[in-house]
């Protein structure tokens, strides 16, 4: 199979059925992208499939040939993902940072939806991705950073 | 030693210390036992010296000068979130007069011969190493000072370090770190008690604001490495089969189903345990294949049948009514100060409650998972761990082979939480790799196997008795505890908490009450009980601050001006006057407990939230790991039922602070996992089996259901002589009664038992 990940081709052997999450980081080596439920409930393994949010884990590799398949070794070359990487950095929302590039992902996919999030919308598009270590407060103030609002840390 | 910041440590016994004192006396308690505290008081090591292989100083050990200038420092303790990979090396750098710019980290591989104690728990990386760190980079500096004089010939007293160069200030010459580095290097390092510190007037970074996380980069673009992460060409991925219950083992499996799918290499048994303790890995069977989500298909046919052991029978409700009969009856008595008995039976008014705290997971986001590979008889691991020494002992046990020969890098933890101070995961990976003839196997726990096969949080119940006064003064209290004890992971279950469980809010208690009767009957334990972030404070201070609040309401008294008469006047207590020996660990002559602190951070916490002027505030507070923490949470609960949390406040006082950006995450993210175990949290047990397999049933708090703002307040000393105290744990015990202390105040229900979920009204 043919699979375009962040403007590159790469070609894969494997089971059609095989989720895309182990595909990449089994398969590809490309280990950004983080395993935390299995059935979409955590959205660590949040990736861009034409520029949509997708939970990798339930994602059958075959479904994904010839889409544009974004990780978050690839998410900051488009502005917005950038946007949202340096504004995790400045709020300096990891803790131990694990479920963050899901966190990235989703986020920077609710700003090209909506460049202006509310906060319900920031619920709304935030809450599939569970953090532990309760980072909850500096993501919400980084996404409003990034979106040109004002951030304001806790 | 350095006169701006004494020697933290007079001495202590570590988690770790105490379990191998524990083993090695095959049973329990001959530790922290009153007796051998007392005669052996100056010979006893408190704080970091008290842990295994204590401290290191040595500048050589860890920090490496390149030419070019860059400074590298080696960081020995485990980053799990809690920014140790930033705060240690500030230290270093800030002693070093080194540019922040120019600092790189290299975690240290497991070797505490070499770095001094690696267990990354207890909250006391910060302050058990503050110390060595400041030595190391003063020593560090020193050296480079002296070779620069060397150069110059000219006397070390005319010259200084500035930010990454030692300057000549008589003739304005300077010499960069990098050009300085190989000189100094060969030159001894100062002894111990010969380095000079600096002046807490003039640190650069410890205790400053707009420290950026030295990860952040790595952690924003996905190239952090975790131990979930190593890769390498034709490595094998496994899951396992674990027992179900407890002790099980494998009666008879057929693998033949699982190894026809796709990608399976081999299906295989789990090699018996070396260990009879709970520590080690469960019997189970393996399936290796050429990714993890072929592995876990194939373990889905795999048909088990399991003997379930002495466990079988588990069941959490069937527990809880033993626990509660247990908490109803006197049990062996662990304080007593005054006479309990006489005093409640003179009580003007008597009040009692019981409370109730289920199992609950860590369920770190990374699950449980590493990386092992055998060559010519040489293991290495890559691991999540908090323990990196004990998780090489453990290796090297496991496939008998010296422990020279294993090696245990340190990986990033997506999350520990304590659950990664249990190595029982890389000893898997080893065992696996051994069995495919030393190839790299990656074995990664499911959700499902993390929620099964955790090292679940004690479930408990708390029994409180208190006796009032005409006037509604406190005369008397009571509290049993019960709960199952860590210790049942060591060895012989011990059936009673261990001094260090006690020591965790129960017998340290810091109320001005004359007559104090602390009770811990029996629990035997059935499942494996492990550390959770806060340990025993959780359910401890669940009962104690939920308590507290009933008897304000049963007075009609404020429930702030409550508390602080029950906590009475600002006064220092020596710990062992309340008959804990354990004091974490640390001098009980250097941590006495002082109300006077935790009078502060209730007197903050309720300022800073309003208290007095909004409807729907609970307060709590709590001391542990040698810190003072107070909330005050606010909830809304509307017509429905339904229950929001907009706002929590958070006063805290840990002493100085390194790194007060990590300290306010630190207590953020307390405030979040509080109100997840309160509102959400619960595994229960039938026939032995864990119910809850993933994140649907295990629930957590998200994004929405998370306070939508948390303020804290930190009380930093600038006292530098003051003792640290940890940051990582001690903000969780008092969120989850302030939470249930809100509720109260809102809706006038009363909640015991966590979780709250539809006890506040309506489903969460």
């Amino acid at each position: 199979m043919d699979l375009t990940i962040n403007d590159r081709t790469v070609q894969v052997t494997a089971s059609e059925d095989t989720a895309l999450l182990w595909v990449l980081r089994d398969l590809l080596g490309m280990t950004g992208t983080k395993f935390g439920c299995g059935i979409a409930l955590c959205g660590a393994c949040t990736v861009h499939v034409d520029g949509k949010p997708v939970r990798s884990c339930v994602l059958p590799v075959s479904a994904v040939v010839g889409k544009k398949i974004t990780t978050i070794e690839g998410v900051g070359s488009t502005a917005t993902g950038q946007a949202v990487q340096e504004a995790w950095k400045k709020v300096n929302v990891p803790q131990c940072g694990y479920c963050q590039a899901g966190q990235i992902m989703s986020a920077a996919a609710l700003l090209v939806e909506k460049p202006v999030p509310s906060d319900a919308d920031i619920d709304a598009a935030m809450s599939g991705n569970i953090c532990r270590c309760g980072t909850y407060t500096r993501i919400r103030a980084a996404i409003k950073q990034a979106a040109g609002q004002t951030g304001k840390r806790s | 030693m350095s006169a701006v910041l004494p020697r933290a440590a007079e001495s202590g016994l570590s988690r770790r210390d105490f379990i191998a004192k524990l083993t090695a006396a095959g049973g329990l308690v001959v530790i922290g036992c009153k007796t051998r505290i007392l005669a052996a008081e100056e010979a006893e090591k408190y704080g970091a010296e008290g842990m295994p292989h204590g401290t290191v100083d040595n500048p050589l050990v860890f920090i490496a000068i390149a030419d070019d200038g860059l400074v590298t420092i080696a960081v020995h303790r485990s980053e799990m979130g809690q920014g140790v990979r930033t705060g240690m090396p500030l230290i270093v750098a800030d002693e070093l007069e080194a540019d922040w710019s120019k600092i790189r980290i290299q975690q240290a591989p497991a070797d505490e011969a070499k770095y001094g104690n690696q267990d990354t728990d207890g909250s006391r990386s910060t302050r058990h190493f503050i110390d060595p760190m400041r030595r190391c980079g003063a020593a560090a500096r020193a050296m480079l000072e002296k070779a620069a004089a060397a150069t110059w010939n000219v006397p070390v007293t005319e010259v200084h370090a500035q930010n990454h160069e030692v300057v000549h200030e008589k003739t304005g010459r300077k010499l960069g770190y990098g050009a300085l580095a190989r000189k100094a290097a060969k030159l001894p390092a100062p002894a111990h008690d010969a380095v000079t510190l600096k002046p807490a007037e003039k640190f650069r970074f410890i205790g400053k604001e707009g420290t950026a996380l030295l990860d952040g980069d790595d952690i924003v673009t996905g190239k952090a490495q975790y131990g979930i992460d190593p890769w390498f060409e034709g490595m094998f991925f496994a899951v396992i089969a674990r027992s179900p219950v407890l002790g099980g083992k494998v009666k008879h499996f057929d693998g033949a189903e699982a190894v026809k799918e796709p990608g399976v290499v081999k299906v295989l048994e789990m090699p018996a345990t070396v260990a009879d303790a709970q520590f080690h890995t469960l019997a189970g069977i393996a399936v290796i294949a050429s990714n993890t989500g072929a592995a876990i298909k194939a373990r889905s046919a795999l048909k088990i049948e399991w003997d379930d052991g002495e466990n079988g029978e588990y069941d959490s409700d069937v527990y809880r009514a033993q626990m509660e009969k247990a908490a109803r009856t006197a049990g062996k008595v662990v304080r007593e100060d005054g006479d309990f008995n006489s005093a409640i039976a003179k009580a003007a008014r008597k009040v009692e409650a019981e409370y109730y705290l289920p199992h609950i997971a860590h369920a770190t986001m990374e699950p449980p998972a590493a990386v092992a590979r055998i060559v010519d008889g040489k293991c290495e691991v890559w691991a999540p761990t908090q323990a990196p020494q004990v998780t090489r002992e453990d290796i090297s046990k496991h496939l008998g082979i010296p422990f020279e020969n294993v090696t245990v890098h340190v990986t990033l933890l997506g999350g520990g939480f304590g659950r990664k101070s249990k190595p029982d995961f890389a000893t898997e990976a080893a065992v696996l790799s051994k069995a495919m003839d030393g190839r790299p196997v990656k074995v990664t726990w499911t959700r499902d196997d993390d929620l099964h096969h955790d090292f679940f949080h004690t479930v408990s119940v708390e029994h409180l008795q208190a006796g009032l006064d005409a006037s509604g003064k406190v005369t008397s209290w009571l509290h049993r505890s019960v709960a199952p004890s860590i210790g049942s992971i060591f060895g012989p279950d011990p059936k009673h908490e261990l001094d260090f469980e006690l020591g965790l809010g129960l017998i340290n208690l810091p109320y001005d009450i004359p007559n104090l009767r602390m009770e811990n009957p029996e629990a035997t334990a059935h499942t494996r009980i492990g550390w959770f972030r806060s340990v025993s404070s959780v359910p401890h201070a669940f009962a104690v601050q939920s308590f507290v609040a009933e008897l304000a309401a049963a007075t009609g008294k404020d429930h702030r001006d409550f508390l602080l008469d029950l906590i009475g006047s600002p006064r220092l207590i020596d710990p062992r006057s309340q008959h804990d020996s354990w004091n974490q660990g640390e001098s009980p002559k250097r941590y006495p407990v002082d109300t006077g602190r935790l009078r502060r951070v209730i007197e903050t916490v309720t300022r800073e939230a309003g208290w007095g002027s909004k409807r729907g505030l609970g307060l709590a507070a709590h001391y542990s790991f040698v810190s003072y923490a107070a909330v005050v949470a606010e909830v809304e609960v509307d017509k429905t039922g339904y229950l929001r949390i907009p706002r929590v406040d958070i006063a805290f006082d840990c002493g100085p602070v390194v790194n007060p950006d990590r300290v306010r995450s630190q207590l953020e993210g307390a405030v979040v996992m509080g109100i997840s175990l309160a509102t959400l949290g619960e595994i229960t047990f039938k026939r032995g089996r864990s119910q809850q397999d993933n994140f649907h049933q295990y629930r957590v708090t998200r994004m929405d259901t998370a306070p939508r703002e948390i303020r804290v307040h930190l009380l930093p000393a600038t006292d530098w002589n003051m003792p640290l105290g940890g940051a990582g744990e001690p903000g969780l015990p008092p969120v989850a009664p302030a939470l249930c202390n809100a509720i109260f105040a809102a809706t006038g229900r009363r909640i015991r038992r966590m979780p709250i979920r539809d006890q506040a009204g309506a489903a969460l």
